[in-house]
């Protein structure tokens, strides 16, 4: 069984979210136009392909704050919109609290990702229930933590199926932040589109970890 | 869809190279999607820099010149700009009295405008000041939203502003009129049609032929609801009914804007001018200046909106200064 990732997981991780994103870009931009502005599939594939571009074309990164601090400034630089420092906050944090070393046991793989939930916190002072990616992201880290004792894999799935849950549970929400709050109770109805990519994201780390 | 374009991935570095081809007197940075003015912002005089996702021409980029910006820099359709540009344009427009942003109350414009921020002082040392704009009626302010959004008095703080820079005073002058124009403006819009994202290929919603959104942003997103299509002397209700019912604007001269959402033509925006400007005289509204036309467009988006804004002497004189950009031009 798994008992840590390694610097080559974490990369198969980011290219397994970069498929996922590039699959469902339509889908993504779809559930946007119902209640945003119809960029999120475009955004996230173009930010995910310029992140597996420059770690193709890049000397490969020793130490899992360097490989992570690369990916959130290259989201950061080439996605713009909300998504960009977003996602690009929680990568950055997810380094810097990963630190130089060259692999994660599950522990550290949770302080790392909790991490990065501040970040997106931080940034964009969402509240639970707010129909945002925090709505995915964060009953996705209670999982994580609560399966780890049955090891990794099962924590990854864990993780996978809470953040599909609170992808699903966004439907009936009523958006109160991003650019679906103007909607008011027009919001409701829709899948959020930032909890669903970020669903992906952790359906990536499931698919990576088994 | 049907668009003037070769391909959807190349639409904004498409149209920065017609930019540059048609205005000779502006300097454009491709690699960066920044437009600055061709001689650079005079020294010692503060540089005003705004910025956004692309689709909301002649904003930002036709606003550059004498009189208004010094550097707007092109984010994708519908999205904002990256810090790393921001910053970059922050570093070359300034002229050593400082660099006031002006950033469009969105989610993503304003993290992205905070960590430029962020970074440039930390980097560079330059001076940053902030406004960010907020005048749209149609968005209820409250901890609930995002907050209102910033639209059309963003036009009219950038001349007003731009003015002022222009005159030389200094960045915390300018930003005390930028906020004071944003503070004492109001807007409200309509979409009769959606718009087409060229990334998306078809229209951002459905609308059918007899009906309308009402409390529209400018990015294609649908409004606050959907009613039946009126007349222009209804709809004109619906825009200014809400603006007043927001603030006073009896106690002195008011800046008028009706502004075509990039799908109306003229006949319509005049026809519907016409019927806002009997609405305001019969509230004792007196017009100090008023514009007509597509400022701050949603691409093809057939509708309009309106922005009052509450003037004085000061105000109206810094309107009034000599403008020369692409997108607004008089008194040179």
């Amino acid at each position: 069984m798994t008992a840590s990732v390694s610097l080559a997981d974490l990369t198969a991780w980011l290219g397994a979210f970069r498929d996922l994103v590039t699959e469902n870009r339509d889908y993504l931009t779809e559930l946007d136009s119902a209640i945003g502005d119809a960029d999120h599939g475009a955004n996230m594939a173009r930010g995910m392909g310029a992140v597996l571009d420059k770690l193709g074309q890049a000397e490969p990164a020793v130490t899992v704050d360097e490989l992570f601090k690369g990916v959130g400034m290259t989201l950061v630089s080439s996605v713009g919109g909300a998504s960009g420092p977003l996602y690009g906050t929680f990568f950055l944090r997810f380094g810097v609290a990963a630190g130089a070393v060259s692999e994660l046991d599950g522990p550290a793989l949770s302080s790392a990702l909790a991490a990065g939930l501040g970040g997106v916190i931080a940034r964009g002072k969402a509240e639970a229930g707010d129909k945002t990616m925090l709505d995915a992201l964060a009953p996705a880290l209670e999982a994580f933590d609560d399966a780890l004792a049955d090891g990794l894999p099962a924590a990854a799935a864990a993780a996978a199926s809470a953040a599909a849950a609170g992808r699903d549970a966004t439907l009936d929400l009523v958006a109160r932040k991003g650019r679906a709050s103007y909607l008011g109770e027009r919001s409701a109805g829709h899948l959020d589109p930032g909890a669903t990519s970020t669903a992906y994201l952790f359906e990536a780390l499931a698919g990576v970890v088994a | 869809m049907k668009k003037l374009i070769n391909s959807p991935d190349a639409v904004l570095a498409d149209s920065l190279i017609g930019v540059a081809a048609a205005h000779p007197e502006l300097r454009v940075d491709h690699s960066n999607r920044i437009i600055y003015r061709g001689e650079g912002t005079k020294t010692g005089k503060v540089a005003l820099i705004s910025g956004g996702g692309s689709g909301h021409e002649p904003l930002h980029g036709g606003f550059v010149g004498f009189g208004m910006l010094d550097a707007a820099i092109s984010g994708e359709v519908f999205t904002s700009p990256t810090p790393d540009q921001i910053q970059e344009a922050t570093k070359v427009a300034d002229a050593g009295a400082g660099v006031l942003h002006i950033v469009k109350n969105y989610t993503g414009d304003v993290m992205n405008f905070d960590m430029a921020a962020e970074l440039a002082g930390a980097d560079t040392g330059v001076t940053v000041e902030t406004v960010v704009t907020n005048d749209d009626v149609a968005v209820t302010d409250s901890t609930w939203t995002a907050g209102r959004r910033g639209v059309g008095v963003t036009v009219l703080l950038e001349k007003i502003a731009g003015a002022a820079a222009e005159e030389g005073r200094d960045l915390a002058a300018v930003a005390a009129i930028a906020r004071s124009v944003n503070e004492n403006g109001r807007s409200m819009g309509m979409a009769l049609t959606s718009c087409t994202v060229p990334a998306a290929g078809k229209p951002t919603f459905d609308l059918p032929d007899n009906e309308m959104e009402i409390g529209v942003g400018i990015h294609g997103e649908p409004g606050r609801r959907r009613v039946a299509l009126a007349p222009a002397s209804d709809i004109a209700g619906m825009l200014v009914d809400p603006i007043l019912a927001d603030l006073d604007f009896t106690s002195g001269p008011t800046i008028v804007m009706l502004n075509g959402m990039g799908g109306s033509p003229l006949i319509e925006l005049y026809l519907m001018y016409g019927e806002v400007a009997r609405l305001l005289e019969a509230a004792g509204v007196t017009v100090g200046r008023s514009l007509v036309g597509n400022y701050i467009t949603s691409l093809d988006m057939a509708g309009c909106s309106l922005t009052l804004l509450r003037a004085d002497d000061e105000v109206l004189s810094l309107w009034d200064a000599p403008v020369n950009t692409a997108g607004l031009r008089w008194g040179m």
